[in-house]
């Protein structure tokens, strides 16, 4: 299984990519392998609120609907404008092309605690 | 026209692509002169001729007889399908709602002249309300999931009539996804709670949760994992204490009937699918039935309108008004109160028990039998469904899926896959009354020769199945690119 270095996990299967002063965030490799192929991804809208912990879309897979949860609070700057007609990337190239959003982190240094590095994150997945 | 060896399997044209212009397989009788003539307003009028095949009545029988030949069904083999209940439907319940007496009925009749079908209703709702322990009950959903929302309508006008609304209502994390949709629907919140260890509901994240809020808990016993919440009783005592009502979804009381009852649990309500408990038609064979049975302080909230008894005349009661209102034109799907009284009346109280007390012995058969081969999700007996993890075939590069797949090659009707969520790669095995040990062995091997099949050609598992009319299907492609018209415009 693929956990890259670099980047930050949660317990419920999202990264998130520090890039200048915006987060990028996605799926791990493990979430995309349990849901099986994407069909359907609902994204927040551009300028909305995201809040650490709280859903902020869903989803829609063949094996199962599952709703993405935001690793840190902060604005959506961008979604990802390829998801809607290709979601498939999203299992292909999870890290990479199948980001979801863009996030302006507002509270960055204390919500980082709560992430996990790539080693717990292993951890979490083969436990 | 040209015909291969293999063409009475091999049906796959469309009834449309059959179409002859001009042909038909019927004749309509000469228009008498004595019809006077008469003309649809213009606005009602359609302007093109509608796009109907144009077919011989040999090439339609044909046609659709070839294509039922493809499909799996119970009468045809096995279908294992876990917490839906797909048993066998005995024919003589067809018999007897084929009677011209109910068969030819328009429920426009007015009472006086349909009383043995209101008779039947009432018998029907009396044999619901003994297996229930129930106080009173309609008949009128269509479904399962209709009838949560029927209930849930109640307790909502139960709530408003007490002057606090309240706003959510608890369900465990092995809930049927339709528990959700009819909270959201009846205008409510939802809050799942994750289950205990051994599967069942997690009484202290309950008690945590409970509060002035809560309209209600909806809970399914015994569970989707197959198990029967054994502190039922303490967990309806302390929603009850905080103000809330309790709900049973009732998909599986296959496992109960004669042995416990929703009523004596201490439920305020329950549904009671017809098509799988009572064995009426399921799936594409329904429609389905959904009767809602409930306790004394639900009944002035009931849908209209309610069968009564005036004398020694069965009449409809519409005249209440806390009703939460109709819920289904006329009284229901009366071919399936047919059905299902059908089965009641067969079999009697003792027949009913021992269906329930089959379908216990043959689930925990099937536990024992397959779980040296399959992971059983939580080791303790079940009640009418065995929950399987395939994390053991997982391990060797083959998923739930694949395995579901390959059973179509030996004929048998996939379990439930991939619920309850909770479990890793479920297989939901839920075999029912209806089977011989005979079948229930023959499943087994499968079963033990698709692990061996895991270990030794996983390639062949990843691309079942190979002996249906088609292959493994794209399901993202047909859930992203989903076209199911023959014409490009609907413009006719």
């Amino acid at each position: 299984m693929n956990i890259p270095a670099g980047y930050l996990y949660t317990k419920e299967h999202e990264w998130v990519k520090i890039e200048g002063d915006l987060a990028l965030v996605g799926i791990t490799d493990f979430a995309q392998g349990e849901l099986g192929d994407v069909v359907f991804v609902q994204l927040p809208d551009v300028g909305s609120k995201a809040k650490q912990g709280d859903s902020f879309g869903t989803i829609e897979a063949v094996k199962a609907v599952a709703d993405i949860y935001s690793p840190l609070s902060g604005d959506v700057v961008e979604v990802n404008p390829e998801l809607a007609g290709t979601p498939e990337i999203m299992n292909r190239e999870p890290y990479t092309s199948g980001w979801i959003v863009k996030i302006r982190p507002s509270n960055f240094d204390t919500e980082k605690t709560h992430l996990l590095t790539p080693e717990a994150y292993k951890d979490l997945t083969s436990a | 026209m040209k015909r291969d060896v293999t063409s009475l399997q091999s049906e796959t044209k469309l009834i449309f692509e059959h179409s002859h212009e001009g042909r038909t397989g019927f004749q309509a009788p000469p228009t008498p002169d004595s019809l006077p003539a008469f003309e649809l307003p213009a606005e009602l009028q359609r302007k093109n001729a509608p796009r109907l095949p144009e077919v011989a009545e040999s090439t339609a029988v044909r046609h659709y007889v070839n294509l039922s030949t493809r499909n799996h069904h119970i009468d045809r083999d096995f279908y294992p399908l876990g917490s839906c209940t797909m048993k066998y439907n005995p024919k003589i319940n067809d018999e007897v709602a084929a009677l011209p007496g109910f068969a030819g009925l328009s429920p426009w009749q007015p009472a006086s002249t349909v009383q043995g079908a209101l008779e039947l209703l009432g018998e029907l709702s009396d044999a619901l309300l003994e297996v229930t322990g129930m106080d009173n009950i309609t008949l009128q959903p269509a479904a399962g999931a209709q009838g949560e929302f029927t209930a849930l309508l109640m307790f909502r006008a139960y709530h408003m009539k007490k002057g606090n609304v309240r706003k959510r209502i608890v369900i465990p994390d092995s809930a049927h996804g339709t528990n959700p949709a009819s909270i959201v629907l009846a205008g409510y919140g939802v809050t799942q709670l994750p289950s205990d260890s051994n599967g069942l509901m997690d009484i202290e994240a309950l008690k945590r949760t409970l509060d002035e809020d809560v309209a209600g808990l909806m809970i399914t016993n015994p569970n989707t994992i197959g198990l029967f919440e054994s502190n039922i009783a303490k967990i309806i005592d302390l929603v009850h204490d905080a103000g809330g009502l309790v709900y049973m979804d009732g998909a599986n009381l296959n496992a109960l009937l004669g042995i416990s009852r929703p009523g004596d649990m201490g439920f305020d309500a329950c549904h009671i699918n017809l098509h799988k408990t009572f064995s009426t038609p399921h799936g594409g064979g329904g429609p389905g039935s959904g009767p809602v049975a409930i306790k004394e302080k639900l009944a002035r909230h009931l849908p209209v309108p309610v069968l009564k008894k005036n004398g020694d005349l069965f009449v409809w009661d519409w005249n209440r008004p806390d009703s939460i209102g109709s819920v289904h034109t006329y009284y229901g799907n009366f071919g399936m109160h047919v059905r299902a009284l059908a089965y009641i009346r067969s079999l009697g109280g003792n027949g009913l028990h021992a269906i329930s007390e089959n379908a216990i012995i043959n689930a925990n058969y099937l536990r024992k039998k397959l779980s040296p081969t399959y992971q059983i999700y939580i080791d303790k007996p079940c009640m009418h469904e065995a929950v399987f993890s395939g994390n053991n075939q997982k391990a060797k590069g083959v998923r739930t899926t694949d395995i579901a797949k390959r059973l179509l090659d030996y004929g048998i009707h996939p379990p439930t896959v991939y619920f309850p969520l909770i479990v890793p790669e479920c297989l939901m095995i839920e075999p029912t009354e209806s089977e011989t040990k005979e079948t229930l062995d023959e499943f087994i091997e499968v079963m033990q020769q698709i692990d061996r099949e895991a270990t030794e050609t996983p390639d062949l598992l990843k691309h079942a199945p190979y002996t249906t009319p088609v292959r493994r299907l794209d399901e993202a492609g047909a859930a992203r690119n989903l076209n199911i018209r023959y014409f490009d415009n609907a413009n006719a």
